[in-house]
């Protein structure tokens, strides 16, 4: 993407006509759009999803706002830099495919991430609207989210081009959104691209974390079969470093390889009772609920359905858990964190969704022991009361304990939800692959190459945590790069 | 979705079955063990890889029916196929020359026991072999271990058959009649914990193979985890074999019986 194609998207005549159409004083008086929410007391009696989606009505309104800037600095906050004015101008001319189609052309997964994406702290914080006229920015996820779902549902899915084949086979690790990004990319370029997955479902995070009633699966799964039918190849229940080595997939024939493994480990806070029965890690709790469908009656999976269930932590992953539990049929379901709510990782979108579904926050509490009954089921945890301090690296208030405040709640069930570490598989079964002192695999920042040649790798498995959103871009630059690095023979 | 080519009833609860995996069996060493699911709604349980053939491309399991899940499988019969089979997963059994190995295995622990006593004969070693049960029924795989075994010996609770009593009478009287350098014992947990008593009585290193509750089997979840030398460490990856001197036995049993209540 280059300013040059930006202006020459933007200086076709149908967008020109578009911009004199309406005059900018008349378009920033349209105030941003609401999407419809299902009411919280459905919607925690079942697991649809919760953002309604907008109306035709709605988006041409909602697109109009788009002031077509000359030089969109939303595409500076986009991770995989959509050419956002030209996709939302569509919509405005109604041209709704055309934006789908605009959107493929960088991102494997339009409907996951107009679901998804922080939008708030990425393409909609740099919105002309918000910087220059303090006003809400343009809805710029809900109109992703818009054309991806008026392309799926019209029946009309279009693939996006495919180079002719080249004949060159390339290897994924893990099918999450890392590399399910990386491998459309690598498709459109020519390439024949084998995607491993540990897991018995393909979709990594996208199926066993993030819940249905956030991201339905259906829709997950609808974007793979446009990657299957691109000549992406999956194999479920493979695990490479275990089942098949580096080695096996270079004898397989595989020329380069890409490692998106994903956050592996949960990380526990070490404070005694953690392992009574009836505390887990959020990770636990998702796949249970998630990827196994544990809540279902005809499942095999059990899952502990606790009626008051404290959940650790305050970012997205604890938001999930803690809107999972109520769904589960918690009575009382709280967020235990030990900052303030200002100081919360989660969007604001999940921590209002909690609230309006009866979620209640305990801030400024941080857990310091779990006591259990006879038969080792934990029964309540005593937290200890925090106040702000002064700032701490991360920019943020440290919390400090309050000397001799501590209050002990009654909990049937507690999901730990302060982090993951890298899954150390890989790093474990590669020979000489460099590893930073976390576990992460480290890469160059711009190509996303590590010290092996042939190998590069994104996702949570360089960043530690992140988004849906980073890990794509990952896969994205990688592909890039490795797509480079092939045709210039340096692979 | 992986096929079942053979199947044997040990005893009534306790089934042998061979499923065609052909790069696990080529990439599984002693100590391994593997993810199972079986049907569209079925969990994913752990099990300990008893045999493989590379040749043929199978591995062998052995399953007791104790819940909903592994009854399901038992129910399986040859020509039926499995959802899902992955691995193999955890860290190979350390197997080196020490001397002299005793091997304690108690019910379908047995099994998983089998490939560690053939590697442990491999290298060298004067293997003795102790197998226990509630009843003659209940031994498994006693041919086989006497093809790798210096010396195999059947305790049974009720004197069915061998010697009566458990596997810590046969176990000491073995460590009182010659010098064992190395015990490994696998089998209920709370046997394991009565064998690790026992050894560490007689100061004998001692590895046992866990097998506690997975979800995904490769350290995402945490369900499985235990503490080992008072740190909690998850058997899927850091496991499955520990130092038992090391092992909380009574938090691993009660941590085993976490959905009891459910099935």
């Amino acid at each position: 993407m280059s300013k040059e194609d930006i202006a020459a998207q933007r200086a076709t005549e149908w967008r020109e006509a578009l911009r004199k159409e309406k005059k900018n004083k008349d378009r920033i008086e349209i105030e941003r759009v609401k999407m419809r929410e299902l009411d919280p007391e459905y919607r925690i009696t079942n697991n649809e999803e919760v953002n309604c989606g907008l109306t035709t009505e709605q988006a041409l309104r909602e697109a109009s706002r788009c002031l077509d800037c000359p030089d969109p600095q939303c595409m500076q906050g986009c991770p995989v830099n959509i050419f956002i004015p030209t996709f939302i101008k569509n919509i405005e001319r109604g041209e709704f495919l055309e934006a789908a189609k605009t959107l493929k052309m960088t991102s494997a997964l339009p409907a996951v991430c107009g679901r998804v994406c922080p939008q708030e702290k990425q393409c909609e914080s740099k919105c002309f609207y918000k910087l220059k006229l303090g006003k809400e920015p343009v809805a710029i996820g809900y109109l992703e989210r818009f054309a991806a779902d008026y392309e799926r549902e019209s029946g009309k899915m279009a693939l996006p081009e495919i180079k002719e084949k080249n004949g060159i086979k390339i290897a994924v690790v893990g099918s999450g959104p890392a590399g399910l990004s990386f491998a459309g990319e690598m498709a459109k370029a020519g390439y024949s691209v084998t995607v491993f997955e540990a897991l018995h479902e393909i979709g990594g995070v996208l199926k066993y974390g993030i819940p249905e009633f956030r991201l339905p699966n259906s829709i997950v799964d609808v974007e793979i079969n446009n990657l299957r039918a691109m000549g992406v190849e999956f194999i479920a229940d493979c695990i490479v470093g275990k089942t098949i080595s580096y080695d096996d997939i270079h004898e397989m024939g595989f020329k380069g390889i890409f490692v998106a493994s994903g956050a592996g480990l949960p990380r526990f806070m070490n404070i005694p009772g953690e392992n009574l029965i009836g505390v887990m890690s959020s990770n636990e709790y998702l796949t249970r609920v998630n990827l196994m469908c544990a809540a279902q009656d005809d499942s095999d999976t059990p899952v502990i359905k606790g009626k008051r269930v404290a959940v650790i932590g305050g970012g997205n992953t604890a938001m999930d858990s803690v809107r999972t539990a109520k769904r589960v049929g918690a009575e009382r379901a709280m967020i235990i964190y030990r900052r303030g709510e200002d100081e919360m990782p989660a969007r604001r979108e999940e921590i209002h969704h909690a609230k309006q579904e009866g979620v209640e926050f305990l801030t400024l509490h941080n857990p310091i022991e779990y006591l259990g009954n006879e038969k080792g089921k934990v029964t309540a945890v005593r937290l200890q009361k925090m106040q702000l301090g002064e700032p701490d690296a991360s920019g943020r208030r440290s919390p400090e304990p309050i000397p001799g405040a501590i209050e002990t709640i009654e909990v049937d069930e507690v999901i730990v939800s302060v982090g993951v570490s890298p899954n150390p598989l890989i790093p474990n079964a590669i020979k000489g692959l460099e590893i930073s002192k976390k576990g992460t695999i480290i890469v160059n920042e711009e190509t996303m190459r590590s010290d092996l040649n042939d190998l590069y790798a994104g996702g949570d498995i360089v960043r530690g945590g992140a988004t849906v959103i980073l890990a794509m871009g990952d896969g994205r630059r990688a592909a890039k790069a490795m797509n480079e690095a092939i045709r210039n023979n340096k692979l | 979705m992986n096929k079942i080519v053979e199947k044997e009833y040990f005893s009534e609860n306790v089934v042998k079955l061979v499923v065609e995996a052909p790069l696990i069996a080529k990439s599984r060493k002693a100590g391994h063990f593997v993810i199972v699911r079986s049907g569209e709604k079925g969990e994913r349980i752990p099990l300990t890889i008893a045999q493989a053939d590379a040749e043929k491309g199978t591995i062998t399991l052995v399953i007791q029916a104790v819940g909903k899940s592994t009854k399901k499988i038992c129910a399986l019969n040859v020509g039926d196929y499995l959802s899902d089979v992955v691995g193999p997963l955890g860290q190979a059994t350390h197997i080196e020359k020490v001397g002299t190995v005793l091997c304690c295995g108690g019910g379908v622990g047995v099994a998983p026991l089998l490939p560690i006593v053939e590697a442990f004969k491999k290298a060298g070693n004067r293997v003795v072999v102790i197998l226990a049960a509630r009843t003659k029924d209940l031994i498994i795989l006693e041919e086989q271990m006497r093809a790798n075994a210096d010396e195999v010996i059947i305790m049974t609770d009720d004197g069915s058959y061998g010697k009566k009593g458990l596997v810590t009478n046969g176990a000491e009287e073995v460590i009182q009649r010659e010098k064992v350098d190395m015990c490994v014992t696998i089998g209920p947990a709370i046997m394991m914990k009565f064998v690790s008593l026992l050894t560490k009585k007689y100061e004998i290193p001692t590895v046992v193979s866990l097998n506690t509750i997975m979800v995904d089997g490769t350290g995402m979840c945490g369900a499985c985890r235990i503490t080992v030398g008072g740190k909690t460490k998850f058997v899927c990856v850091d496991g499955p074999e520990f130092d038992a001197h090391q092992v909380d036995f009574d938090e691993m049993l009660m941590r085993l019986s976490s959905y009891k209540e459910m099935e």
